[in-house]
């Protein structure tokens, strides 16, 4: 037997990045604990486009926790109160029956409010264009034993390959900073030795690309690795500032 | 020089002069407390003290112009990071909940910080830029602790500045890029040891004059 809820919604409506926005209350009634909450959200749209209202316009893709499309505060904790979790994955049977719910854009200058939930994480693909990438040269596909790399590097590399780019760091950091993105951005190429060439112009190049584009700087609050879906560790923000105090002070990259 | 211009300036240059600064008032605060303790040697211990530190002449003022620089440098890039940090979120939001990271000295950096600042100018004028050619540091030091609103302000400001080295001490640890998975257990350990050494090891220095001298 399915349990049904009722919630009010506190959902904050923008209808543009330079209209001023406000909460608006709505009822979702009848909503199943085994939704997402993304799912209660398209039920609470389907009522709004049948009273004629513009529906709540948010971010979504594979509703699968992996492409890092989706994600608001919900009652102050990005991708709500869940560890480990993005929004899609957050079910209704974490909310109680008559619980007030306020759900909010994630909150930063460089995120540009586009309407209502949606916001415009474009900065982030730019850091990873300043480089996040490694140049390969075209030909036959080398040997894959060629480069022997230890179990435990490869780990690592791969906790901060985890990284969907889903914003949830700059929305938890209290100073809005996306040290964590580039940290898991710079340490997945670093740690590898295909990433080695060019690690110092990387650090460098990823780091003013994030300064530049109005993130805050990092305090070391720790509120990102707690609210990051994919849990990655500010041990990565570390390897971050050790790679960049390599690039500056040992490098010849300006 | 404009590399390290545009290193010290970018996000991890500011973190690393807060971190350096940071460890060197900690380590200024080891020695200025080691030096204070002698106040339980009595009278004559804690005079004899300062007249022995007085006697390295040039070395202190050498000493004293290194913390004002670090002073400087602290003060100004703490303020850079506040000014950007407010300006990075112009809409706040409406419902804010933690996540679990953040400790009363974490969330509270930039305010302990200016309480500190304001505390220090207050301390120097009190026992730094006085006249003592007609008296002994302990005797400036007892008159003054014979007042409880002085010994109040200075136990506020002892957990204050706790506060603060709760959170600046590891924090300057993980700028600087030291954070590993067996050290890292122990500098929190240690963070919050200095922090509550710090606390009431010159914390209750004024309670004990005011009670003893």
């Amino acid at each position: 037997m399915t349990k049904t809820i009722n919630l009010t919604l506190k959902v904050w409506r923008q209808k543009g990045p330079h209209v001023k926005g406000k909460l608006e209350t709505y009822h979702a009634n009848n909503i199943s604990t085994d939704m997402s909450f993304l799912e209660m959200i398209d039920v609470v749209n389907e009522q709004l486009t049948l009273d004629g209202k513009d529906p709540i316009a948010f971010d979504h893709d594979c509703r699968e926790g992996i492409c890092g499309s989706c994600g608001a505060v919900v009652n102050g904790r990005p991708h709500g109160p869940e560890k480990g979790t993005t929004l899609c994955q957050l079910h209704m049977r974490h909310f109680s029956d008559g619980d007030t719910v306020v759900v909010e854009p994630w909150r930063s200058r460089a995120f540009p409010i586009i309407r209502d939930l949606a916001v415009d994480r474009g900065v982030l693909d730019k850091i990873i264009q300043a480089g996040g990438y490694i140049s390969v040269n075209a030909g036959g596909a080398q040997d894959a034993n060629a480069i022997p790399i230890p179990q435990e590097v490869a780990d690592k590399a791969m906790d901060a390959a985890a990284c969907i780019g889903c914003g949830a760091c700059v929305a938890a950091c209290p100073n809005a900073s996306a040290m964590l993105f580039v940290s898991a951005k710079v340490s997945q190429l670093a740690l590898l030795p295909q990433g080695k060439p060019e690690a110092a112009r990387r650090a460098i190049a990823m780091l003013c690309s994030a300064d530049k584009a109005g993130f805050g700087n990092c305090s070391n609050e720790r509120e990102c690795e707690a609210e990051c879906p994919k849990e990655i560790s500010i041990t990565h923000i570390a390897r971050l500032n050790r790679e960049f105090f390599k690039a500056s002070f040992g490098s010849s990259v300006q | 020089m404009n590399w390290l211009i545009n290193t010290l300036g970018s996000s991890i240059g500011k973190k690393l002069l807060m971190a350096l600064t940071g460890l060197g008032f900690i380590s200024f605060l080891v020695g200025h407390l080691a030096g204070n303790l002698t106040i339980y040697g009595g009278k004559d211990a804690f005079n004899s003290y300062a007249a022995h530190l007085h006697a390295l002449g040039p070395f202190v003022t050498a000493a004293e112009l290194g913390l004002l620089l670090f002073a400087v440098i602290h003060v100004a890039t703490g303020a850079i990071l506040f000014y950007q940090n407010l300006q990075a979120r112009p809409e706040r939001y409406k419902v804010n909940k933690s996540g679990g990271g953040r400790t009363i000295g974490s969330a509270t950096m930039p305010y302990t910080g200016f309480v500190v600042l304001a505390f220090v100018i207050f301390h120097l004028l009190n026992f730094h830029f006085v006249d003592k050619t007609h008296t002994t540091i302990f005797q400036i030091v007892s008159e003054a602790f014979a007042s409880p609103v002085y010994v109040l302000i200075y136990i506020v400001a002892m957990v204050i500045v706790a506060l603060h080295v709760s959170h600046g001490f590891w924090s300057a640890f993980q700028s600087l890029g030291a954070n590993h998975p067996k050290y890292m257990p122990f500098i929190m350990g240690v963070s919050v040891a200095v922090s509550v050494i710090f606390g009431i090891g010159f914390g209750f220095l004024p309670v004990y004059i005011s009670l003893f001298s």
